[in-house]
C-alpha cells in the first residue's frame, strides 16, 4: 500500500455471472492502469457480489473509470470512492519463523495489532491480523526479521460510513 | 433485419411448447425480433445452425466468400436501415475472422449481432479442433458477448442480444452457441423477456442542465453545433434542423456525423476535423459556446486537445455517460438521447445575436472553400468525388473504404439525407467499403448505393465480387486507383523525407479481375472518360460493375491537421 502514488478505491455491485471478473478487469487493463487490489465476495443477496478495486490512478480518472465499469452490462452500480468516510479493512495471514527464544516476543507484537495466532509448529507460527492497509503493512514490517515465509492478504474491502449508500 | 421492437405476446395465450432443437430455437427467436437476412459463412460448429436455416423460408442467408466481409456488411446493413445487422460464422477461424468487422461496430457504435457456432460443451477448454475462446477474445470490442450453455436460454439470449445491439448506445453483441447446444433437443420458452437489471440507458436529458444549456446557447456571440453520429443514431436530424433554422447557429459535422444534417443547407460546414473544412475547423476553434452531441471528442476532430476551442464552453449531450468528460470536461454536461435533449432544447434557444459571426465564417468560406485542380491530363480523385456527388446528387447511399478517397469524399460528397454516408470512421479498418456497399444495397434495394474504395483496401475484401455476382447487386464499385497506400505515401512524404517504404502497389487489372468474376469492368485513364464512365456504372443494373479510375498518384488530401497538432497548424497548400 505505501507504495503507491494514487490509490483510488472503486466499489462494485455486479451480477454473479461467468465472466464479469474479466470483463471488470479487462477494462482497467486497457487503460494501462494496475489494479493494486482486488477483492470479490458475496453480498446478502447471493446473486450480487461486491467488488472492491483499489487502483493506482490520479484521483480525477476515477470517475470516468467508474463511468466505464457502469457499462458493463453485469454491473449494477459503481461508485468511485473519493471524499466519503469509509471503513477500510484488509485481512493477512503471515507464517513467520519461530524458535522457543522468539515465540512469546511474536506473540508480544501480535498483541499490539490485536492479531491472532492461528496456527502453531515447532518452526512456524501463523498470524492473522485484521485493520486498514497500514496497519497490515506495520504488522508485516516487524515481523521481516523474524523470517517471514509467507503472507497472504486479501486486500482492502471498504463500506461508506453511515447511512449512505456504497 | 429488424422491423419491430420485441413484443412478446402474453404468456396467456402462449400455445404448448413445442419441442425442438437448440438450432431450430435459435431460428425461431431471430424470427421473433424480426430478423430477415443475415450475412454468414457455415462450418464445423454451426452446421446444426445451417440445417435450421435451411428449412426457414423467411430468413434469407446471405453467403459471403470470407467472414470479414459478413461483419462488415451487418454493419452496412444496419446502417443503411437503422435496423440490426446480423451476422455468423463458425467457431475457431470464423468466429476469428469477424473480429475487424465486430471492432469497427464497436468503434462506430452500429447495432450488429454475430451468432458463433462454439465446439460441443464437453470439450471446451481443451484446445479442441477449431476451438478459439471467442466470448474471451471479444470481451472488450463488443458491447456484450454470452456463451449460451442450455438450449432454453437462447431465447433470452438472442432478446437480450438483440435489445443491447439497438438501444442506448448501440454496439455488437455476440452469441456464442456450442454445436451440442445446438442439437440438444429441448421445450424452449419463447415469452421470456429481456431480462438486463444492470442495463439502463438514461434518454431524457436533466430538464435544468437542458435550460442552462438553452440560456448559454441564447447568450452566445460565437456558438457552433458540433454534431457527429449520435444523431443518426437517436433520428435527431429533424430536431437538429429544427434548432438551426430557428436560431441560425452553425453546425460542424464529423466523419460520422456526415447525413445528421442537409449538407447543402448553408447554416452547414460540412465536416471539420483532421481533413476537414478550413472553415469549419477554424468556426469551432474560435467559438464561445460549442453544443456538442452525439460526438466523442475523437482526436482526428479535436487534434491537440487542450487547444481545441479554447475559448469555448461546452454543452455535451451523449446517451453514453462514460463519453462526457473523458477527453475535455463539459461545462454544461447533459446525458440523453439526442432527439429527446434537443427536441427539449430546441424551444427554449432564443435566437442569439451572430450576424457578425456569421460574416467571419463566410469570409472564411470564401477564402478556403475546397478546391482541386486536374494536373496535365492526370485524372484529380478529388474531381471523380465531386462528380460522384454532382451525379446522384447526394442522395445515393456511399460506402467508402479507408484512406486518402475516403477523406476526399467526405469533403465533396454533399449528403442531403441521414444515412447516406457509410464508413469506418472510428477504427479505420481498410476493406470495409465495398463488403458494408453490399450490406447497404441488401438493406436498401430501392436506392442508389455505391462503393468508393481505394486500390489498397479493395484487394482486402474484392474476393466477395462472387457473393454481389451471385445475388445480382446493382453495385457500382468505383476504385480511385492511385497504385499507392495513399494515405501512408501521404504521410510518408510530409513526415517521412519522401521515404515511401511499401506503400506502392503493383496491381492488378481490375477491370479484368471483375470480369473475371462475372462482373462488369471499365478502366478509365483519362479525364474526358471519368463522366461517362460513372454515368454508365451508376446506370447499370443486376450486375457489380467496377469502375478502375486511374488517379494522378501524386495528388495529396489536405487540408489537413498533423496528427496531434491543433487548427494553428493546419496545412492549407503544398
Amino acid at each position: 500500500m505505501s507504495e503507491i502514488a494514487h490509490a483510488a478505491t472503486i466499489s462494485v455491485l455486479v451480477q454473479n455471472a461467468p465472466g464479469v471478473l474479466v470483463r471488470v478487469a479487462g477494462l482497467i487493463r486497457r487503460r494501462g492502469v494496475n489494479i493494486h487490489s482486488l477483492s470479490v465476495g458475496p453480498t446478502e443477496d447471493p446473486s450480487i457480489s461486491r467488488m472492491t478495486i483499489v487502483v493506482d490512478t490520479a484521483p480525477e480518472r476515477t470517475e470516468q473509470f467508474a463511468k466505464q465499469l457502469r457499462k458493463v452490462v453485469e454491473v449494477l452500480r459503481a461508485t468511485a470512492i473519493d471524499s466519503s468516510p469509509t471503513v477500510d479493512r484488509e485481512l493477512a495471514l503471515i507464517k513467520v519463523n519461530v524458535t522457543p527464544g522468539t515465540r512469546l516476543e511474536i506473540m508480544e507484537i501480535a498483541n499490539v495489532f490485536r492479531a491472532n495466532v492461528v496456527d502453531l509448529t515447532e518452526k512456524t507460527m501463523t498470524l492473522e491480523v485484521t485493520g486498514k492497509g497500514e496497519k497490515v503493512d506495520a504488522f508485516v514490517q516487524l515481523l521481516v526479521k523474524y523470517g517471514i515465509r509467507e503472507v497472504a492478504r486479501t486486500g482492502q474491502v471498504t463500506l461508506v460510513r453511515g447511512a449512505q449508500a456504497t | 433485419m429488424v422491423r419491430q421492437v420485441i413484443a412478446p405476446g402474453s404468456a396467456k395465450t402462449a400455445a404448448p411448447r413445442r419441442q425442438m432443437n437448440g438450432a431450430q430455437t435459435l431460428v425461431e427467436a431471430l424470427r421473433r425480433v424480426g430478423v430477415k437476412l443475415l450475412f454468414g459463412h457455415p462450418g464445423g460448429a454451426s452446421l446444426p445452425i445451417y440445417d435450421a436455416l435451411y428449412d426457414a423460408q423467411d430468413i434469407r442467408h446471405i453467403l459471403v466468400r470470407h467472414e470479414q466481409v459478413a461483419a462488415h456488411a451487418a454493419v452496412g446493413y444496419a446502417r443503411a436501415s437503422g435496423s440490426v445487422g446480423v451476422c455468423t460464422a463458425t467457431s475457431g477461424p470464423g468466429a476469428t475472422n469477424l473480429i475487424t468487422g465486430l471492432t469497427d461496430a464497436m468503434m462506430d457504435s452500429v447495432a450488429v449481432v454475430a451468432i458463433t457456432g462454439q465446439v460441443p460443451r464437453p470439450v471446451i477448454g481443451n484446445d479442441a479442433f477449431q476451438e478459439a475462446d471467442v466470448t474471451g477474445i471479444t470481451m472488450p470490442i463488443t458491447k456484450y458477448n454470452t456463451l449460451v450453455m442450455h438450449p432454453t436460454d437462447i431465447p433470452r439470449a438472442i432478446y437480450n442480444a438483440f435489445h443491447l445491439a439497438r438501444t442506448g448506445r448501440p454496439g455488437p453483441v455476440l452469441v456464442d452457441i456450442p454445436r451440442d447446444v445446438s442439437q440438444e433437443i429441448c421445450e424452449p420458452d419463447f415469452e421470456t423477456v429481456p431480462h438486463l437489471p444492470g442495463y439502463r440507458p438514461v434518454v431524457e436529458g436533466n430538464p435544468n442542465q437542458i435550460t442552462e444549456a438553452a440560456d448559454a446557447l441564447s447568450a452566445a456571440a460565437r456558438p457552433i453545433i458540433y454534431a457527429g453520429g449520435g444523431i443518426l443514431t437517436s433520428g435527431a436530424t429533424p430536431e437538429l434542423t429544427a434548432l438551426v433554422d430557428a436560431t441560425g447557429i452553425p453546425v460542424a459535422l464529423t466523419l460520422m456525423g456526415k447525413g445528421a444534417m442537409d449538407e447543402m443547407h448553408p447554416r452547414c460546414l460540412g465536416m471539420l476535423g483532421m481533413h476537414g473544412s478550413a472553415f469549419a475547423n477554424w468556426a469551432i476553434n474560435s467559438a464561445d459556446v460549442v453544443l456538442a452531441v452525439g460526438v466523442r471528442f475523437d482526436d482526428r476532430v479535436t487534434g491537440r486537445l487542450k487547444d481545441f476551442a479554447p475559448h469555448a464552453r461546452f454543452i455535451h449531450v451523449d446517451i453514453d455517460p462514460a463519453e462526457i468528460g473523458k477527453n475535455k470536461p463539459a461545462h454544461i454536461p447533459i446525458v440523453g438521447d439526442a432527439k429527446q435533449v434537443l427536441a427539449a432544447l430546441g424551444p427554449r434557444v432564443r435566437a442569439p445575436q451572430i450576424e457578425a459571426w456569421w460574416k467571419q465564417i463566410e469570409e472564411w468560406r470564401r477564402r478556403n472553400p475546397f478546391r482541386y485542380r486536374q494536373r496535365d491530363g492526370r485524372i484529380s480523385h478529388q474531381y471523380v468525388c465531386d462528380l460522384l456527388n454532382r451525379l446522384t446528387g447526394g442522395r445515393a447511399i456511399v460506402a467508402t473504404d479507408v484512406g486518402q478517397h475516403q477523406m476526399w469524399m467526405a469533403q465533396w460528397y454533399r449528403c442531403r439525407e441521414p444515412r447516406t454516408f457509410i464508413t469506418s470512421g472510428g477504427l479505420g479498418a481498410m476493406g470495409f467499403g465495398f463488403p458494408a456497399a453490399m450490406g447497404a444495397k441488401f438493406a436498401r434495394p430501392d436506392k442508389q448505393v455505391l462503393a468508393l474504395v481505394g486500390d489498397g483496401g479493395f484487394q482486402m475484401t474484392l474476393q466477395d465480387l462472387s457473393t454481389a455476382v451471385e445475388h445480382e447487386l446493382s453495385l457500382p464499385i468505383v476504385i480511385l486507383n492511385n497504385g499507392a497506400l495513399g494515405m501512408v505515401r501521404q504521410w510518408q512524404t510530409f513526415f517521412y523525407r519522401g521515404r515511401l517504404s511499401s506503400s506502392i502497389l503493383r496491381n492488378p487489372d481490375f477491370a479484368a479481375v471483375a470480369q473475371a468474376f462475372g462482373a462488369r469492368g471499365i478502366r478509365v485513364t483519362r479525364p474526358d472518360e471519368v463522366e461517362a464512365a460513372l454515368t454508365t456504372a451508376l446506370a447499370t443494373e443486376g450486375v457489380p460493375c467496377v469502375v478502375d479510375v486511374h488517379c494522378d498518384p501524386e495528388e495529396n488530401c489536405l487540408p489537413m491537421i498533423p496528427s496531434g497538432q491543433s487548427v494553428a497548424e493546419m496545412i492549407l497548400d503544398e
